[in-house]
């Protein structure tokens, strides 16, 4: 499975480690990450918080503070290996080829710039253009992400933008020359719920009408429902489950997967029933258990489950997940348990 | 933004006044006053109450302070009570002194730590940044009373390379070469003073500013440690330390009264010193009053500045 796609992967890691070191200690967030983005495809990363997802990302673009210890055994972007670039070779892919959006629009922007100018640097930047050329290119950009008079917008400083339109003026920067790949970092995080629905509807319009692929970083399953091609489920430091959108949403065979989606709540069910929790705390990354991660809180867990990190089972083509049991073993002890 | 300034003006002008209240009624309090100064107890009850009639201390406080306010608005400033000279003469003489010191050693200072300080912030716990940070640690410990005479020592004693006081050898008044060679320990002195806390405010200004989410979106978008620097901190930096240069103001009077005194350097130092020493409350009281109106307009200054160069203050009405 793993060899077939990655023929069309524009980026692909295999084990990734990301290890913080801080006064004496260190902190595993990413233990051992292997995932692939395909061409033209969103892919979602979910997890709660401190699940390693941002880290993970932010360790592919070289984009750690200098206490992090990122390894890989590969991280291949395109044709590139950019684990062995230079920090200058890496600069030039970053913005270019790889662009990113963060999670608070509010501080994610110079208080002191305007608009324009965060825009025109980053087109004089990778596309050489001269000042006349990149301000004409800003104000198609702006148009693109669907700001209203952008000659106007573009002489504005960020104080005078609302937090959805700040969050189209950073889409529109990493728009500016036209990225292979996209990684929205909980770009709706910080928004109003309507202003979210506007953005995610505008990062899918983008991803088809530019055909470039996507990473959407978020802790909701509910807003990656309508928008992914392929949902990746992480848990301390680790990938719990991979697969397509439908099977992760019709058939997620991880437990930690289920009871993610017991606690999404179903507006359009019409039932009244109770939203499930899931009891306890995410795990320390101090000092993580040997085994599986959820094992903590998962109410299948055996004293096997603690024994290492368990190996991926493969369900598909596409489908795998980091349980020592089966999904028929998980049913069986599901109706005993009932 | 004009608006904004001119409601700043406005309310400075009550402060100014306050200020000079305070000054008046405090040193009225004081133990000692300027009749003392002019009596002695043998004298007989007519001759002091002749004298008060004189100098005015008979009226009420407030008729007094009326009139010393009227003085200094007019520039009357009064005479010391021991030398019997004029305060405005005396000050017209020695304030450009003391500018004359304080001015380029502080924009040295100053200079020098925007540099420093940048360097050592973006350089957070690097070799470069512990240098300049454990120069300014050790720097504010030291007193400048002691660093000046550590060059008067070395530089005066025993290499006898530089004079050590005043501000011109006898008959050499018009000479430029011995007036810098005079000038140079006092103003090395005041340099090593007001570098260290400035370099420390620019550094943690520099750590807030590199901590900031736009710097990690900039790198994000392959901006290079220089454009980073040059293109959006040190613009972001200058806005605190701008603010800086306007508190400075009020140094220009009695920023280097330690080291002129250590110095015999003719400034506002020695004067002041030595009026608190005689009891010469006229004197006294003038400088606390203009000192504390420079701090005054030295904050309207750097909110002005702050205005200019901060876009979002520059809206406000």
């Amino acid at each position: 499975m793993e060899e077939n796609n990655k023929n069309h992967a524009v980026l692909s890691a295999r084990n990734v480690h990301t290890t913080f070191h801080t006064h004496g200690r260190s902190v595993q967030a990413v233990r051992g990450v292997s995932f692939h983005v395909e061409h033209k495809e969103i892919l979602a990363v979910v997890g709660e918080s401190g699940s390693g997802k941002s880290v993970l990302m932010k360790s592919i673009m070289g984009l750690m503070p200098d206490n992090a210890e990122v390894v890989a055994d590969e991280t291949r972007f395109q044709e590139q290996e950019l684990s062995i670039m230079t920090p200058e070779q890496l600069r030039k892919i970053r913005g270019k080829e790889i662009a990113m959006v963060f999670q608070d629009p509010m501080t994610a922007l110079n208080p002191l710039r305007t608009i324009g100018y965060h825009l025109v640097e980053v087109l004089k930047r990778h596309r050489k253009m001269n000042g006349k050329e990149a301000q004409k290119e800003a104000i198609e950009v702006l148009k693109q992400v669907g700001i209203s008079s952008p000659e106007k917008r573009l002489m504005q400083y960020p104080h005078e933008f609302s937090g959805g339109m700040r969050q189209r003026a950073l889409i529109a920067m990493a728009l500016c020359c036209k990225p292979k790949l996209l990684i929205a970092d909980e770009p709706t995080t910080a928004l109003d719920v309507t202003i979210q629905a506007q953005i995610l509807e505008l990062l899918k319009k983008i991803q088809e009408e530019n055909g470039m692929s996507v990473v959407l970083i978020t802790h909701d399953l509910g807003v990656v429902a309508s928008l992914s091609h392929r949902i990746c489920v992480m848990y301390g430091g680790l990938i719990m489950e991979e697969g397509l959108t439908d099977e992760i949403f019709y058939a997620p065979k991880h437990p930690y997967t289920k009871a993610l989606l017991r606690a999404i709540p179903r507006p359009q069910s019409g039932s009244r029933e109770r939203l499930e929790s899931i009891p306890g705390m995410a795990p320390s990354l101090a000092s993580p258990p040997p085994g599986c991660p959820f094992a903590e809180r998962c109410k299948f867990a055996r004293e096997t489950c603690n024994e290492g990190i368990p190996q991926y089972r493969v369900y598909s083509d596409t489908q795998r997940a980091m349980c020592i049991f089966s999904d028929e073993e998980l049913s069986a002890m599901e109706k005993e348990v009932q | 933004m004009a608006k904004y300034i001119l409601k700043r003006i406005l309310t400075a002008i009550p402060m100014v006044l306050f200020i000079t209240i305070l000054c008046f009624t405090l040193m009225h309090f004081a133990p000692y006053d300027a009749i003392d100064a002019m009596t002695n107890p043998r004298m007989s009850q007519e001759t002091i109450n002749l004298i008060k009639a004189k100098y005015g201390f008979d009226q009420p406080l407030f008729i007094q302070y009326i009139r010393w306010l009227d003085g200094l608005m007019n520039g009357n400033y009064g005479y010391s009570i021991v030398t019997k000279q004029s305060i405005a003469a005396d000050l017209s003489v020695r304030i450009p002194n003391t500018i004359k010191l304080v001015l380029p050693a502080y924009f040295t200072a100053y200079s020098l730590a925007v540099v420093l300080g940048l360097l050592a912030g973006s350089r957070k716990n690097r070799a470069t940044d512990k240098l300049i940070d454990g120069f300014s640690s050790v720097g504010i410990a030291v007193p400048s009373f002691w660093f000046s005479m550590l060059l008067i020592f070395v530089f005066g004693y025993k290499l006898k390379l530089l004079p050590f006081v005043g501000m011109n050898s006898v008959g050499m008044e018009s000479s430029v070469v011995d007036f810098l060679r005079h000038y140079i320990m006092p103003f090395a002195t005041l340099v090593f003073t007001f570098l260290p806390a400035n370099i420390k405010f620019v550094r943690s200004s520099t750590l807030t500013q590199y901590s900031e989410d736009y710097v990690l979106v900039q790198q994000a978008f392959g901006a290079s440690r220089r454009e980073i620097m040059f293109k959006h901190v040190s613009k972001n930096v200058l806005l605190p330390v701008v603010t800086r240069l306007g508190m400075a103001l009020p140094l220009l009077v009695t920023g280097a009264i330690i080291t002129e005194t250590v110095f015999g350097w003719p400034g506002v130092g020695p004067y002041f010193i030595k009026a608190i020493q005689g009891l010469d409350y006229p004197i006294v009281m003038i400088i606390l009053v203009l000192s504390a109106t420079l701090v005054i307009i030295g904050n309207l200054l750097s909110d002005i500045l702050y205005c200019l160069i901060d876009p979002r203050i520059r809206e406000m009405g």
